[in-house]
């Protein structure tokens, strides 16, 4: 083990791209191509490809697997049918957030679990030990995959020029998916694009409609390159991490490590409708419960902090870990995630307000940028949410 | 990148050009902007300010990060770009040209400035 980055199978893309490249989570990833500004405008009112192999794969299989995961995770993961994902998390004995998760059920039993990439180790070391006792096997894909994402309006279009074919027989219950219009949100089924071998989810972290497939590592270069190809009539552009996360702010959804860590619960963080109590496997019984339990009475009763959208009326920027204030200067909150918006045209951030600030339209409230205080509206999240 | 013969460089990658009736202009380089991303917003010092080679003088913000911006040389700001205040854009588009950030009345000698070939070979390094 070296303490150097690890490259993902498009590495050399990237780099003959011109790609600006970031150690993330111990990857080296593109942070931008070019103007991290257009690659958002892109992905509002085009298409934008993302790579994101350093996302961690796990694979949870066997005559138990939907009963660990009931167990292990805090959603209700048995009721998720064969070829439909759902985002949950991880939770440790008390409460606090491990990860965020999205959960793809490939078959009666068999799940793929994935997990931040800051975050896979940890993952995978907690579903390896909540299994004991199960009838399950847990098995580190991290290797296995990489990670391509279409996000965008023109994301159905790319990819139908790609001759995608999804198999048809996974879910239960309901009517046969002949194609990619039929693949619902949250959905994931395995198929072919461009010839290529994927599993093929609409799903994202942008807001906008899109695609992520998980392919082998030796096909992404091809798949990559199919995808530039077809979407270059479509305005589809190369983004990096830095508009995915001006993407995910405007859209209100939480990031690993800012709003979410292993000091908030999910009740805390406002998500605690992914917490599901009635659950049939285990008696109930899940990894966190009681410490859920009295976190969702808090939050109900006398919530300490509520997360909540702050808009800027100028333009100077929030950043993680500014004090937000009253009017009188008190300490009230902390901004967790903070960027200009190219959609709205101002800074935004998100940030935990004490309670009785968190209303929308709360008067007063500013933002501690390096000792002047910059006034922010109150507002419900998300900021920005697409037109359907 | 190309950085004009003509401009003097501080390590901090501010541009100084030869002044004219004493005056100097200040912007960053092509390489500060590109290493910022996309700049969004910029306070720079007041016009009338006076301004100290090598202490700060305004700041610079973009998408990811906030940079303060140093002054290469000591003297009064006799003028600041209004074009690059409402439009931060222009210093990602025209670093050594219609991005130029404010004008100096130089009052003493610069601090440690670079030739153009000596900054290139800085900002590579």
């Amino acid at each position: 083990m070296t303490d150097a980055p690890r490259r993902t199978a498009l590495d050399a893309t990237h780099r003959a791209l011109g790609a600006t490249m970031t150690d993330f989570a111990g990857w080296d990833m593109p942070l931008r191509y070019g103007s991290e500004r257009e690659e958002h405008v892109a992905v509002r009112t085009h298409a934008g490809l993302f790579d994101l192999s350093h996302m961690g794969e796990i694979t949870v299989t066997g005559p138990q697997a939907a009963d660990l995961l009931d167990y292990a995770l805090v959603g209700n993961i048995g009721g998720v049918k064969a070829g439909r994902a759902r985002y949950t998390m991880i939770c440790e004995p008390g409460g606090g957030i491990l990860d965020d998760l999205i959960v793809y059920r490939l078959a009666e039993q068999e799940y793929m679990v994935v997990a931040n990439a800051s975050n896979a180790q940890v993952v995978l070391d907690a579903l390896t030990e909540r299994a004991g006792g199960f009838d399950a096997e847990v098995r580190d894909d991290r290797d296995a995959y990489a990670l391509i994402a279409v996000q965008g309006p023109e994301s159905l279009g790319i990819l139908k020029g790609l001759s995608p074919k999804l198999s048809t027989s996974l879910e239960e219950g309901g009517a046969p998916i002949a194609d990619l219009d039929g693949l619902k949100y949250y959905a994931g089924l395995p198929g072919t694009v461009a010839g290529v071998h994927a599993l093929i989810a609409r799903t994202g972290y942008t807001g906008e409609d899109g695609f992520e497939l998980f392919v082998r590592p030796e096909d992404a270069v091809a798949l990559w390159e199919a995808l530039t190809a077809a979407g270059k009539d479509a305005g589809l552009i190369p983004c990096g991490l830095s508009c995915r996360d001006t993407l995910r702010l405007e859209a209100g959804m939480p990031l690993y490590g800012h709003e979410l860590t292993t000091g908030t619960t999910p009740f805390d963080a406002g998500l605690g409708r992914v917490v599901k109590f009635e659950k049939t496997t285990n008696n109930g019984d899940f990894v966190g419960r009681a410490a859920l339990e009295a976190a969702a009475e808090r939050a109900e009763a006398s919530p300490p902090r509520k997360l909540v959208g702050l808009i800027a009326e100028g333009r100077r920027v929030p950043r993680a870990g500014y004090p937000v204030v009253a009017s009188d200067g008190t300490v009230i909150g902390e901004v967790t995630s903070g960027a200009p918006s190219p959609t709205l045209g101002k800074p935004l951030a998100m940030a935990y307000v004490d309670a009785a600030y968190a209303t929308p339209g709360t008067e007063g409230v500013a933002v501690d940028i390096r000792g002047s205080h910059e006034p922010y509206e109150v507002v419900a999240l998300p900021f920005y949410k697409r037109q359907k | 990148m190309d950085n004009p013969q003509q401009l003097r460089y501080s390590k901090e990658h501010e541009w100084l050009s030869a002044a004219e009736d004493g005056v100097s202009t200040v912007g960053i380089t092509e390489h500060a902007a590109n290493a910022l991303g996309d700049v969004v917003f910029v306070q720079l010092p007041e016009v009338g300010a006076t301004i100290t080679a090598g202490e700060t003088c305004g700041e610079l913000e973009s998408t990811k990060s906030v940079s303060d911006l140093y002054s290469p040389v000591s003297g009064e700001v006799t003028a600041v770009n209004e074009d690059v205040v409402s439009d931060p854009s222009l210093v990602n588009t025209a670093p050594f040209e219609d991005g130029w950030l404010f004008k100096v009345k130089v009052s003493g000698e610069p601090g440690e400035l670079l030739s153009a070939d000596e900054y290139t070979a800085f900002a590579a390094g």
